[in-house]
């Protein structure tokens, strides 16, 4: 059924009766052109464009959980394409040209609500970088502008300006960044995805590969064994434990973030504001909740829960940035699983054993990517070639030496 | 999460920095001829490529705020259960 105000008019009337599950949960067939493993957004994008854009419909997507159980399900919601390096922006750039007709394009209202994000600049220096990114960002196609003192303060007026220690100077901001509601985004290509005949098979975990000569023919799952032209893994957070069933070791280790929402306000946020002078960011949910986050915390881990340490540290960033939260309570905070790679940037590439296509390494930045990551994976498998926005995104990178560290710090994937 | 100093007893890991991966071992320029690429590979592999288990984790923390010393440990990646601690200038294993 399509969407519309009708329908909704129609069900209005006859007491919400005819509405239908919005995608199939369908059964295992025994095999397929591509099987996705990972149903997170990455890999129902991917496998919604596979079918849209490229034409295979002979596609299912295996996911071990439940739609949304995931990482999908545990982000922060920031939809952005504020990036400096030439590898990256016009990536993000084109994810957020996808985000900006993403609503109509899967007949789902995903809340995209480009109400803009800040970084705010505490320094001299940090101004001049962040004039550097702001040019960067608009030599990619994107928008940008550097605020002052002064602008920054019309429009946030209860932040900490003068701080004693990070007095804050302006800010760069992105009109067009913002926000969308990350399970709807799930929900809306799972259901097109699953219009254009596209399987999406839940509680279905990935136990081995199938190998015929050199070659993966298929996956070993807890739901039996399926065959696939290709195979292709989406599963963030869980690469290295899948990748290692077909005998890579990836440049990549697993960390948890943590995220928190506060009690519900009225409106006092209106857009995404980030501290510059420690890791903080904030925006406030639709339903009033204050949604923020920070660093990771900075070990290995796969147990989808953090230590107090960064709560703490969490804490401080927005005590010292907007004093007035101190006084609200906090309403849940969790824990999600990064792939946090080598130099902070994600893969999307063929893997090195033929048969098998790897999107991996999205950091605490995949939210934001889905509409991109699912075009350029799909993309890449349907055509054995790189997509031109994302053709930096190689495995053999840390090899060549054509790393793409926004950051600068090197092969320390907690300090990215 | 308490880390179990060997030198300063358990404390909280607020007062460490973590360094990743203790079971790495550095190539040695050495053993392989410098312009051959085995040594190139070995030492993408040392720098790029890790095991990430789900499981038991050997990985360096440094007492920053306590000893100063590093301190090898065993750790549950699913849990964050530690299951010992040695100090790095030790040989043997951790556990």
């Amino acid at each position: 059924m399509r969407y519309s105000f009708l329908s909704i008019l129609a069900n209005g009337l006859n007491g919400q009766s005819d509405w239908k599950p919005a995608w199939r949960d369908a059964a295992p067939k025994p095999s397929y052109d591509v099987v996705i493993v990972g149903g997170g957004g990455h890999g129902l994008a991917t496998a919604y464009y596979l079918a849209k854009v490229h034409g295979i419909h002979n596609v299912a997507v295996i996911e071990k959980g439940y739609i949304g159980s995931g990482n999908a399900g545990r982000n922060t919601t920031i939809i952005r394409s504020n990036y400096l390096l030439p590898g990256n922006e016009p990536f993000y750039e084109w994810s957020m040209k996808l985000w900006e007709g993403l609503e109509q394009e899967l007949n789902y209202n995903a809340m995209v609500s480009q109400r803009g994000i800040l970084n705010l600049y505490h320094s001299d220096a940090q101004r001049d970088a962040y004039a550097r990114r702001g040019n960067a960002m608009r030599l990619a196609g994107a928008d940008s502008e550097l605020l002052d003192k002064r602008q920054v303060r019309a429009m946030y007026p209860f932040l900490d300006f003068d701080n004693a220690r990070f007095p804050i100077q302006g800010g760069l901001l992105q009109h067009r960044a913002g926000t969308a509601r990350h399970d709807a985004v799930v929900w809306g290509y799972a259901r097109a995805a699953d219009t254009l005949g596209v399987d999406i098979v839940q509680n279905c975990e990935v136990t081995g590969f199938l190998r015929e000569g050199g070659n993966i023919v298929g996956v070993e799952t807890t739901r039996g064994a399926i065959r696939a032209g290709k195979v292709a893994l989406a599963v963030a957070g869980s690469s290295s434990r899948v990748a290692e069933k077909a005998g890579l070791r990836l440049p990549i280790e697993s960390h948890v973030l943590q995220a928190f929402v506060s009690e519900g306000l009225k409106p006092v946020i209106d857009g995404v504001i980030t501290f510059g002078a420690g890791h903080f960011y904030i925006s406030q949910s639709d339903k009033g909740g204050l949604v923020f986050g920070g660093d990771i915390d900075g070990y290995n881990s796969y147990a989808q829960r953090g230590n107090l340490p960064v709560i703490e540290d969490v804490a401080e960033g927005g005590m010292a940035l907007m004093p007035r939260i101190g006084r609200l309570r906090l309403l849940r905070m969790w824990g999600g699983i990064m792939d946090m790679s080598m130099d902070g940037s994600p893969i999307i590439d063929r893997a090195p054993v033929p048969g098998l296509y790897l999107n991996a390494g999205w950091c605490y930045g995949g939210f934001k990517a889905t509409p991109a990551s699912g075009w350029c994976f799909a993309h890449l498998i349907a055509r054995d070639e790189p997509h031109a926005v994302a053709g930096a995104y190689r495995l053999d990178r840390f090899r060549s030496g054509h790393l793409i560290d926004e950051k600068g710090v090197g092969a320390q994937p907690n300090l990215h | 999460m308490r880390i179990p100093c060997p030198y300063c007893g358990e404390r909280d890991a607020h007062e460490f920095s973590y360094l990743g991966d203790a079971t790495l071992v550095r190539p040695d320029p050495a053993a392989v001829d410098a312009q051959d690429s085995a040594l190139a590979d070995r030492f993408h592999d040392y720098v790029y490529l890790r095991d990430n288990p789900a499981g038991a984790h050997r990985e360096w923390w440094y007492h920053a705020n306590g000893c100063r010393q590093w301190v090898r440990v065993t750790r549950d990646t699913r849990n964050h259960a530690i299951a010992g601690a040695s100090l790095a200038r030790e040989p043997g294993d951790a556990a």
